[in-house]
């Protein structure tokens, strides 16, 4: 549990059944008909008070950070600092030196290819990724790899879309330089077993960075149980702002890396003839920060604090049960993804139908779902599909949403059977 | 053979008649799943245009001063619109595709179907249709 969370245990949570109300474009249209939102995978809706704290930071806030004297200035840095350390309790990470802002899951991904790779990676070596990992998690190991002359070697599925942990062991050895996978998936829900992955990346001396982006919308982190050398997450798939992620590491790997960007805010002195760089988190974050998205973020962090991790986490398994036993009775539904131990994902396809259909169909019934590949090709060529529909629930869905869904499939399955 | 003004504006008033998106949407399917619009054997990669969600395979072919497309779509929706340009701009002549202004798809409704993010496949394939239609023969998008 968070420690933000452990501290607060005598605080009284909000029922989770109260979420829905916060987040004001749940009472809007789409086509006509009120919106049913089923992609918070792809993003989550932002509840007002999110809204207000962006809106606050620039009518009363706004300066830049870490170089005014005046106060306005010493506010901005210090709400921006204020968000960093909410962040390390989120995920309980050790030091608020740790966290290092980024844009999102893609470029806390591509830091740490491109600075801890260029300078550790070794010709020959291994990264090891898996068959769930979504295109960011794909794409800038393959580009450090080709420069190093790395191989990437894939962690095999089973038929439910579960890591195959057995064969992974074996793919294990002195060779690999980093192993990279996510917490949940994307495309399925499933939740993977970082835990157990990173110590046994860790009987090799493996760094071992895990993908969080889908694992911050459901519940609590922690960072230093699962014990990964690297995680990183997006701000705007858990109720907060785009724009705004985080990449923690370990203080050490973190220090021993070079910087990645150059800039402001990054330097310790510069001159023509040689710079010196700053400390952490500094060191990684050259230029103007996004100030209003940390800010936002942090605003996440405190929304997400009024709720009772364990009773999210229950509520939305309940909504996963209601909405899968509801597809399951349309009929002509084969369900993509259905590990044990799953987050309120449900991919599935209509028999007979291409996603798209489907999907166009549902929209406009003013239902958003997500159709297609989810930026995990390899895994749909795994089970030779062109894609999936895709119903992804936060807490704030309902049974209702999960009605209007079933409701819709029906009528996408009378209308294109 | 009537023209392509002609022929979008048939398509025009055919869609008038229908007063809510689910007639003209079971329309559409139906069209797409009438027509064999291609030969399997064209449906290969070097006919295809790869859109993000939905793939069109394309296939032109001149036939004295006209040029004929033959296309198809996995997805179905797609390839009920695909029927429609089809029945437009199949059987004109080069200059004439390659000049044509579509407007019968917004007029229908249908223009949100060629927005990019929509990503399947059909404003590639109306660019290469228009392409065949300049006389290069030459595949420029996938
Ligand atoms: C598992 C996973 N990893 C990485 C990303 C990339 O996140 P972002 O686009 O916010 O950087 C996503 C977003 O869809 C994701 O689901």
């Amino acid at each position: 549990m968070p420690a933000i969370l452990k501290e607060n245990s005598a605080i009284k949570f909000r029922a989770v059944r109260e979420a829905r109300g916060d987040f004001p474009i749940l009472s809007t249209q789409m086509n006509g008909r009120p919106l049913v939102f089923l992609d918070s995978a792809a993003s989550s809706q932002k509840p007002q008070f999110v809204i207000d704290a962006i809106d606050k930071y620039y009518r009363e806030q706004n300066a830049n950070v870490h170089r005014g004297v005046y106060s306005l200035s010493q506010l901005a840095t210090d709400l921006f600092e204020q968000s960093r350390e909410k962040v390390r309790a989120f995920i309980n990470g050790q030091y608020s030196r740790e966290v290092i802002f980024v844009r999102g899951a893609t470029e806390g991904i591509n830091l740490v290819a491109q600075s801890y790779g260029r300078k550790f990676f070794k010709p020959g070596g291994t990264i090891i990724l898996s068959q769930l990992e979504h295109h960011s998690n794909i794409v800038p190991w393959q580009m450090i790899a080709e420069e190093k002359g790395l191989e990437i070697k894939v962690i095999p599925i089973n038929k439910e879309g579960e890591l195959q942990l057995d064969t992974f062991e074996q793919m294990l050895s002195e060779k690999v330089q980093m192993v990279a996978v996510n917490h949940i998936s994307n495309a399925l829900g499933t939740v993977n077993p970082v835990k157990e992955i990173v110590e046994m990346a860790h009987r090799f001396d493996v760094p071992v960075l895990i993908d969080g982006a889908q694992a911050t919308l459901h519940g609590s982190i922690d960072v230093q149980e699962i014990g990964a050398d690297f995680y990183v997450f997006s701000g705007h798939k858990m109720f907060g702002p785009t724009g705004i992620g985080v990449l923690w590491g370990k203080e050490e790997l973190l220090n021993k890396m070079p910087p990645w960007h150059g800039g402001g805010e990054m330097i310790k002195t510069v001159s023509f003839e040689k710079t010196t760089f700053n400390e952490l988190p500094f060191k990684f974050e050259a230029g103007t920060p996004n100030i209003c998205g940390s800010i936002g973020l942090g605003a996440a962090v405190d929304y997400f604090s009024q709720f009772d991790p364990k009773e999210v986490v229950a509520y939305e398994k309940e909504l996963l049960a209601y909405c899968t036993s509801g597809l399951e009775e349309v009929g002509g539904i084969r369900f993509v993804g259905t590990a044990k131990n799953k987050t309120s994902v449900v991919s599935f396809l209509l028999e007979g139908t291409h996603p798209y259909d489907v999907g166009i169909i549902l929209d406009k019934l003013g239902i958003a779902v997500r159709t297609g590949h989810h930026c995990t090709q390899p895994l749909m060529d795994h089970y030779g599909i062109p894609g999936t529909i895709r119903a992804s629930m936060a807490m704030y869905n309902n049974k209702e949403d999960i009605d209007r869904l079933i409701e819709g499939v029906r009528r996408a399955k009378m209308m294109l059977g | 053979m009537p023209n392509i003004n002609d022929i979008q504006n048939e398509i025009i008033e055919d869609f008038s008649l229908f007063d809510d998106w689910m007639e003209k949407y079971e329309y559409i399917i139906d069209m797409g799943k009438s027509l064999p619009l291609i030969d399997e054997k064209y449906k290969t990669d070097d006919y295809i245009i790869k859109g993000c969600q939905s793939k069109v395979w394309l296939k032109a072919e001149k036939e004295g001063d006209r040029v004929n497309f033959y296309a198809d779509s996995d997805a179905v929706i797609t390839k009920g619109i695909i029927s429609m340009l089809i029945k437009v701009l199949s059987g004109q002549r080069p200059e004439e595709i390659a000049n044509a202004d579509l407007y019968f798809i917004e007029k229908i409704g249908l223009k949100e179907h060629l927005s990019p993010t929509r990503s399947n496949g059909l404003v590639s394939m109306i660019k290469q249709m228009k392409y065949y239609g300049l006389g290069m023969e030459s595949k420029i998008v996938n």
